[in-house]
């Protein structure tokens, strides 16, 4: 394999991995505070807003049931205005983040509601405020299942990013495509599928590892 | 410390309305144990949970150590909880949290500096004898050094009044008793007011000054806890009573009994010895004086505190008249007499 080759497949797996990057890591930034949202207004719990629980709820719905490669191309306006063009790995990765975050914030919602009752109670039976309770009860106490979510994001990531090359933006699945199946190259197929797979493998090796560490029960 | 004045609970509206609490009355003086026992589902946890309003009631005003928590808003409500800890059946321990920092918790919560953090919560895993597990996570303790754990939590704010909500319903009869003493320790030690809800007599009987029964969410008495092991006076406090004590006629007397005397028939008597006729010789008295015999078919004595109390269930065998006269004469001294049947001589 020539030097061209390689150095190709390096520069995907790094775009693969910035894609992944930027968008996890602002997907959890506003995907978490959501989930947290959608838990804590729900009604009868500590901050109870039904209709805001409702409007947010629908709206993470609406988020979740659109198919990634229509959202992709939908929302090439919004990403050209967002990031100054509707190509390349910047703007690949302004869907996969609009994608993420409904995403990560129903995994949130999902640890927190494993989160005993009591635990809650006892809180407020010591005088803690909404804000105490969720930084100091919820969060702490779901952290194990939140790790496990995130982990699963940037895994959906992983494989959501291979379709960014339906927008110019580069990575593995792009590469996979372009010189694998469209210029019949079964190698470079291979290397790009082996390489996604050690990817994902190795996050779901460092979730799990995280998990493990953050679990006393 | 605490009063309840006109409390009441009731969940939904019009006709799905269901009244959890009916309008209760209840004062728990400074320093005191009081407990609340009933059956589940008698309203016991929303009367407790009304105490630091984590139930709001319909109606009703609460009082605690002088503060109307009723009339509060949510910031002063805070801060007043912190001078009342809870404990719970569950334990309800922070799992990502060490035993110091559980314990540590209700302090962070009130904005305490990490140094004087240290210094109150060490003396509680003291004294609630967890020093060595101060670094063990709640997973790796047994039920009972959880709720010790959930104690000494309950503890760190120094409140004024310790609600026990179950506290003890879920550890086996050892450990129960463990954290009874623990609790009785704490309130003579620390002068703490305990109310307490529990199902359970033994928790009544161990350590409570004054006990409420509660039935359909109403409080249907009241009295000192060497009274209601003795002479409880409702129709349902006999039966808790009863059911503690064990004391019921075996099932192949029960079988033979009659509700009516009949022509060669012997009365089968429950006794109650209480007071003054603990200490009195009654049954050779009595077979004596009234020239009759006592078939003793089951006794047991109870220490209820600082009281003593007898049971016996007995068949007095005897002429018609003369077990009469015996019943006449157990009646007019200081014991409680209860006629269960008749039973038909086999002899």
């Amino acid at each position: 394999m020539s030097s061209a080759m390689l150095e190709l497949i390096l520069e995907a797996t790094l775009d693969t991995l910035y894609m992944v990057a930027v968008s996890g890591l602002i997907a959890t930034a506003l995907g978490v505070p959501l989930g947290v949202l959608l838990y804590v207004t729900r009604p009868g719990q500590i901050l109870a807003q039904p209709l805001t629980n409702r409007v947010l709820g629908m709206v993470t719905n609406i988020g979740r049931s659109i198919p990634f490669i229509i959202l992709m191309v939908a929302i090439i306006p919004f990403t050209r205005a967002l990031v100054g063009s509707s190509i390349g790995t910047n703007a690949a990765a302004v869907p996969l983040t609009i994608a993420a975050i409904p995403f990560v914030a129903r995994l949130v919602e999902g640890a927190l509601n494993e989160v005993p009752p009591g635990l809650i109670e006892a809180a407020q039976s010591m005088g803690a405020t909404p804000y105490q309770i969720i930084t100091k009860v919820l969060l702490p106490e779901a952290r194990g299942g939140i790790i496990t979510g995130l982990t699963i994001t940037v895994v959906t990531l992983i494989s959501y990013s291979a379709m960014a090359g339906a927008v110019g933006g580069g990575g593995l699945g792009d590469l996979g495509i372009r010189y694998g199946y469209n210029r019949f190259n079964p190698t470079i197929m291979l290397i790009t599928v082996v390489i996604l797979v050690v990817l994902v493998q190795g996050f779901q090796m460092l979730g799990d590892y995280l998990v493990r560490r953050s679990d006393h029960k | 410390m605490i009063t309840l004045d006109n409390v009441s609970k009731t969940y939904g509206t019009g006709e799905q309305a269901i009244h959890a609490l009916k309008p209760v009355h209840l004062h728990v003086p400074q320093g005191a144990i009081h407990g609340v026992i009933g059956l589940s589902g008698a309203g016991k946890s929303t009367l407790i949970r009304c105490v630091n309003l984590l139930e709001r009631p319909t109606t009703g005003r609460v009082f605690v150590d002088g503060d109307e928590l009723t009339a509060l808003d949510a910031a002063s409500l805070n801060r007043a909880r912190h001078r009342v800890g809870m404990i719970f059946q569950h334990f309800n321990l922070l799992s990502s949290r060490t035993v110091f920092a559980n314990v540590a918790l209700p302090l962070e919560l009130m904005g305490v500096a990490k140094r004087e953090i240290r210094e109150r919560v060490e003396p509680l895993l003291e004294l609630t004898g967890l020093a060595d597990k101060r670094d063990m996570y709640p997973a790796q303790l047994s039920g009972g050094q959880k709720q010790r754990v959930a104690i000494a939590r309950a503890l760190a704010s120094r409140p004024k009044v310790l609600l026990c909500d179950e506290a003890t319903s879920a550890l086996d009869p050892q450990t129960t008793l463990s954290i009874l003493e623990l609790l009785q320790d704490i309130n003579r030690k620390l002068g703490l007011t305990i109310l307490l809800i529990t199902h359970e007599m033994e928790v009544v009987k161990t350590i409570c000054h004054r006990v409420s029964l509660i039935s359909a969410g109403e409080l249907v008495e009241e009295a000192d806890v060497g009274d209601f092991f003795t002479a409880p006076q409702t129709r349902l406090g006999r039966e808790f009573l009863n059911a503690f004590l064990e004391l019921e006629p075996p099932q192949a007397l029960v079988d033979r009994l009659a509700a009516q005397p009949g022509d060669d028939t012997h009365p089968v008597v429950r006794l109650a010895f209480t007071g003054d006729s603990v200490s009195t010789p009654l049954v050779s008295r009595l077979a004596r004086d009234c020239d009759i015999d006592v078939s003793i078919l089951e006794a047991k004595v109870e220490s209820i505190q600082d009281r003593t109390l007898g049971l016996m269930i007995a068949e007095l065998i005897g002429p018609a008249d003369k077990t009469r006269e015996a019943l006449a004469y157990l009646e007019s001294h200081d014991l409680q007499v209860e006629v269960l049947g008749h039973v038909q001589r086999d002899a």
